[in-house]
């Protein structure tokens, strides 16, 4: 992430760009901040200081390698790589409001979570992440096979309503076979947003969402040429239909990914993506390194209030993301920021 | 060299271009017209092979549109769409960027960057360059969307109703700057158009469509006469010559001859017939 941060700075664009190395810098100097702060919130007593002066006994080296650094690092590529996947499906879908947990992408991951656990009970995690990862580009495909039929001139928000139905359609049915089968519960736990099962040996999948967010860098322009649309894309001599598919894949794979493993958190991908299209615009390769940390500072302020509102219990980092990114939304709705025209 | 052969596009039962073949020189500015639903747009669109033809064959400078790769297409003709409805929040600078894509993909080359520059200054979108399109007016939208396709580099421009939300002044402008494209850069431009004064004054050739066939080609000259236009349009407009291009009429009501209603007084018209001259036609009132 630091990587594509220098890149995008190094590259001369227009001006939204040029507000770009001194905020960078800020931004990427807070985040680590709070990443520090992250690492040393918990029930476990851990302090910076016993570390520097090498006082720390071995459990609290023990706490901070296997337990603290991996939710830490957890957080942050989850938090990006759910920004970078919201932005990349609202720009193929050419629709605002949409991001993969509102359209069923999300909801298909889970049903290959559910199959994974009903055939596949004693495979091990990343059996289940392949299961999820191929359900989840189904249900995507589903979903855009089903806004290509809506009329040309249907309404902005006929888009996500089409996704919130599809999601429903296939969570009913999880839900059904999940309730046959005394696996609710079970599911219920996959598939709710939460850092405190990461541990070292049980997170380190998630570092597939940077292979994914090197390829969203690498086709940065052409994912901006087809959010375009058909006609622009192929007339510029893109292969629309290539790029949407491989567009969409990265978006499913980064979404069954983050729900295998911390479960499904809302609203980053929907308002982050828009926060920051309003400030530099959709050109993916401005706006890219800039999502991707504002996502994972919102999962990780996210994710300390998880930690310390109810200390010293957790609540669930996707109950906190709902509650401040449903805030946030409706504030952006509400102030005519959101312009529902596009 | 546009060659269209044989091209036939239906649409379920509604055939919307019915086997049509024309050839359109290199170089000057061609402009298509005719009535609503004439084909002409679909036409345009299937030579830019955004649409692909039921029959026939399309080469655009030897490259059959259907066959060739697309980005090398894109090298050599660009093609600006009616309703080019950009839902993302780009700025001008970067729109006409991505007029360069064909050439280099997203990363630019100094050679790209003047380019842009080029086509920015030539559109006088300079003091807009940073500014986001959903920010702009229609207007200056439309000229953004111009500068990219300028910015493409192409021998072939194709401009599906440039005129379309630009007032008369922009509208001047942006024939001026199609006109210098052809002139001075040696661009084959083709355009449809409604306004057929407009095709008549700036064209160097027009392109008549009438129910998906090519009613007529010819100058402005050739094209711009009564007989024809009834014929294209399915009305009766006067026709009068200024500054050697014919002008067509067809703002003012159409005369109507008072004895026997006929609207196409020269000919069959009772008092022609009758009189055996020309009477001068006066206009019905009510």
């Amino acid at each position: 992430m630091t990587l594509t941060a220098e890149r995008t700075k190094r590259q001369p664009a227009a001006t939204p760009a040029r507000r770009g190395w001194a905020g960078g810098l800020a931004a990427v100097v807070t985040l680590a901040l709070l990443a520090l702060v992250s690492l040393f919130v918990g029930v476990a007593d851990l302090s910076p200081w016993d570390f520097i002066s090498g006082s720390a006994t071995e459990q609290q080296r023990l706490n901070l390698f296997a337990s603290r650094i991996p939710r830490t690092i957890a957080v942050l590529l989850a938090g990006a790589a759910l920004a970078l996947s919201g932005l990349l499906m609202q720009l193929l879908v050419r629709n605002r409001f949409v991001e993969p947990t509102t359209v069923g992408t999300s909801e298909s991951a889970g049903v290959g979570i559910l199959i994974a656990v009903m055939v596949f009970p004693a495979a091990p995690l990343w059996v289940k992440m392949i299961i999820a990862i191929i359900t989840a580009l189904a249900g995507t495909a589903v979903f855009v096979r089903l806004i290509r039929a809506l009329p040309p001139r249907a309404p902005i928000v006929a888009v996500p309503l089409v996704g919130i139905m599809l999601a429903g359609v296939i969570s009913a049915g999880t839900t059904f076979v999940a309730y046959q089968f005394d696996l609710l519960q079970s599911l219920g736990i996959w598939m709710q947003g939460d850092f405190s099962g990461v541990l070292r040996g049980r997170y380190e999948l998630l570092w597939l969402l940077a292979i994914v967010g090197v390829v969203l860098w690498l086709f940065a322009d052409r994912f901006t040429v087809a959010a375009l649309g058909e006609e622009q894309a192929t007339s510029l001599g893109l292969s629309y239909k290539t790029t949407l598919n491989l567009g969409l894949g990265l978006v499913a794979a980064a979404s069954a990914i983050t729900l295998v493993v911390v479960g499904a958190i809302g609203f980053v991908g929907l308002i982050i993506p828009n926060l920051i299209a309003m400030w530099l615009g959709d050109n993916l390769r401005r706006s890219i390194a800039w999502t991707a940390l504002f996502g994972a500072g919102f999962v990780l302020i996210c994710d300390l209030l998880a930690r310390t509102i109810n200390y010293p219990y957790e609540i669930p980092v996707g109950t906190i993301s709902g509650v401040l990114g449903g805030t946030v939304f409706l504030l952006l709705l509400l102030t005519g920021k959101l312009k529902a025209a596009r | 060299m546009i060659e269209v052969k044989d091209v036939t596009k239906r649409y379920g039962k509604a055939v919307v271009v019915d086997d049509v073949t024309v050839s359109l020189p290199t170089g000057g500015l061609t402009a298509i017209v005719g009535a609503n639903g004439a084909g002409k747009s679909t036409l345009l669109s299937m030579v830019a092979r955004l649409l692909g033809a039921d029959t026939g064959e399309i080469t655009v400078g030897n490259l059959d549109v259907a066959k060739a790769d697309s980005r090398e297409l894109a090298k050599r003709l660009a093609i600006l769409r009616q309703n080019n409805d950009v839902q993302a929040r780009l700025t001008v600078a970067d729109l006409v960027g991505f007029g360069r894509y064909p050439h280099s993909g997203g990363r630019h080359t100094k050679e790209d960057r003047e380019a842009i520059d080029r086509a920015i200054r030539w559109m006088g979108l300079d003091d807009l360059r940073d500014r986001f399109l959903d920010e702009m007016s229609g207007g200056q939208r439309q000229r953004a969307f111009v500068a990219m396709v300028l910015a493409q580099d192409t021998e072939y421009v194709l401009l599906d109703e440039p005129l379309n939300n630009l007032d008369v002044s922009h509208a001047h402008g942006m024939l001026q700057t199609l006109r210098r494209a052809a002139d001075e850069l040696g661009k084959t431009v083709v355009i449809v158009v409604h306004d057929i004064n407009y095709a008549s004054c700036w064209a160097d050739q027009i392109v008549a469509m009438k129910h998906g066939r090519i009613h007529a080609v010819g100058t402005p000259q050739e094209i711009v006469q009564p007989g024809l236009l009834r014929e294209v349009f399915d009305l009766d407009i006067e026709v009068t010559e200024f500054r050697g291009r014919p002008i067509a009429h067809f703002y003012l009501p159409v005369p109507t001859c008072k004895h026997c209603q006929s609207t196409s007084g020269m000919e069959g018209c009772c008092l022609s017939r009758q009189l055996g001259s020309k009477t001068p036609l006066t206009l019905h009132a009510g």
